[in-house]
This record gives structure tokens, C-alpha cells and sequence, in this order.
């Protein structure tokens, strides 16, 4: 499946390979992975929260726009929901592509709509009790400057 | 006009609860007018008001205050996303 969210961890190095299995086409993959990130902030551990049905269709959307904008062969996100502490993984991004250029781009592409457009939400807890994270301008900022740029290829 | 209502995260919590089904008058037509509707309950419901950064969505699609309702359509209402 290209989309995925469950409570599971994932394997990197298997989604990595998986892009490219069983073809010579690729020349190009480009991946990221998102972890959570706790000492500095006191945080020790996190839930988060979606809304099943539209986190899924929101990410295949994501998906299929990047599709528009770059020639890819192959692309794999998978996001984290349930209860995580500092150090899990929480996203994979992967993309596929002939060249590094739209590999790159498509990548950073994914995960600043993703940051944005997903409806996911992190509840954070430390010493001093829960807290909801507030999102962030620089997201907003971040998925703003693909709008008017048509490709970064 | 009946509608399925969500709510998520933070706003879930403050409201103290996850899902309702209304029965609503034929003149509440918009997101904007459903997000007024409730406010008149008053209290916590106040921060679906317009500027309190409360996002919406019809049909799990994003969508602004201006957005038609049709009887049967789910609608979330949540704070901006936090995802990644």
C-alpha cells in the first residue's frame, strides 16, 4: 500500500527496498523518517491522534499531487498513531524516481503538506502534565512556498 | 437536515465529547452557519467561534466557513494539525 497509518513501528531498510523491488527503472530514492523527539523538552511519551478516514484520504491526496508535479515511480508514506515515546519512529516518507532531483523534491514535498494538511494531532506528556502540541507558522510557511513554485525539478 | 458531527483532539476534550447527530433547522446551509449554531450553546462551545483557529472539515475534505451542508454529511471540526 502506498498510504499507511497504524500503531506498529516499521522497518526502514524493508519500505527503502520495497520502492525499488523487482524493477531497474529507479534510479533515484530519496526517504525520511520522522522521530520523536523528547529530552530537551521533558517530553516521555506522546499519543497521537487521527481521524481515520480522512488521515488515510489526505495522505493519498498528498500523494497524487506530488504525482502531478514530478515524474515518480514509486512513493511510500506511512505515519504512526497510538501512544510513542522519545526515540520511535513516528513518519516514512519514500520516493522513487529516474533522478535525485524530483526524488528530493517530491520527498520535502510530502512531508511539508503532510505537516499541514494531515489530520493528525500530538498530545505530549511531561513532568508537569499533558499538553496538546500547537502547531507551528514555519509549517504553514513551509507547504505556502510550493504554491507558487510548479517544479523544483 | 441531519448531520454527523466529530470532534478531535484539544476541542474534543474541551467539549467533553467525540460525536453527536443533529437534526438541524433547513436554514443553517454552511459550515459558517453550523460553527454560529453551536456557539449558541455558550460556555466552552464558544470556541467554535469564527478566530478562534478552529479547523473544519465536510466529507473528510478541509473546508472554509463558506462550504455547503447537505443532509448525511459528516463534519469535523478540530485545531490546526500537528502531524509528521
Amino acid at each position: 500500500m502506498e498510504v499507511r497509518v497504524q500503531e506498529d513501528d516499521f522497518d526502514v531498510g524493508a519500505e527503502t527496498r520495497a520502492l525499488s523491488a523487482g524493477r531497474t527503472d529507479v534510479g533515484a530514492v530519496a526517504t525520511f523518517v520522522g522521530l520523536v523527539r523528547g529530552a530537551s523538552d521533558g517530553v516521555h511519551s506522546m499519543t497521537l491522534e487521527h481521524y481515520p478516514g480522512m488521515t488515510e484520504q489526505s495522505l493519498a491526496d498528498i500523494v497524487a499531487e506530488a504525482k502531478t508535479r514530478w515524474a515518480l515511480l514509486a512513493v511510500r508514506v506511512i505515519h504512526r498513531v497510538g501512544p510513542l515515546v522519545p526515540g520511535d519512529q513516528i513518519v516514512f516518507v519514500g520516493v522513487a524516481g529516474q533522478h535525485r532531483g524530483e526524488a528530493f523534491a517530491a520527498c520535502e514535498f510530502i512531508m511539508d503538506f503532510l505537516k499541514t494538511r494531515a489530520p493528525f494531532w500530538k498530545k505530549e506528556e511531561t513532568p508537569e502534565g499533558a499538553r496538546w502540541v500547537d502547531a507551528r507558522d514555519t509549517d504553514d510557511d513551509a507547504a505556502a512556498r510550493w504554491l507558487d513554485v510548479e517544479s523544483r525539478r | 437536515m441531519t448531520l454527523t458531527i466529530l470532534y478531535f483532539a484539544s476541542l474534543r476534550e474541551a467539549l467533553g465529547q467525540s460525536r453527536e447527530v443533529l437534526a438541524l433547522p433547513d436554514e443553517i446551509g454552511t459550515v459558517g452557519a453550523l460553527r454560529h449554531y453551536l456557539c449558541e450553546r455558550g460556555d466552552v462551545w464558544s470556541r467554535l467561534a469564527p478566530g478562534n483557529n478552529v479547523r473544519a472539515a465536510v466529507n473528510q475534505q478541509m473546508a472554509r466557513d463558506e462550504a455547503a451542508l447537505q443532509g448525511g454529511d459528516e463534519v469535523a471540526f478540530f485545531p490546526p494539525v500537528t502531524g509528521g
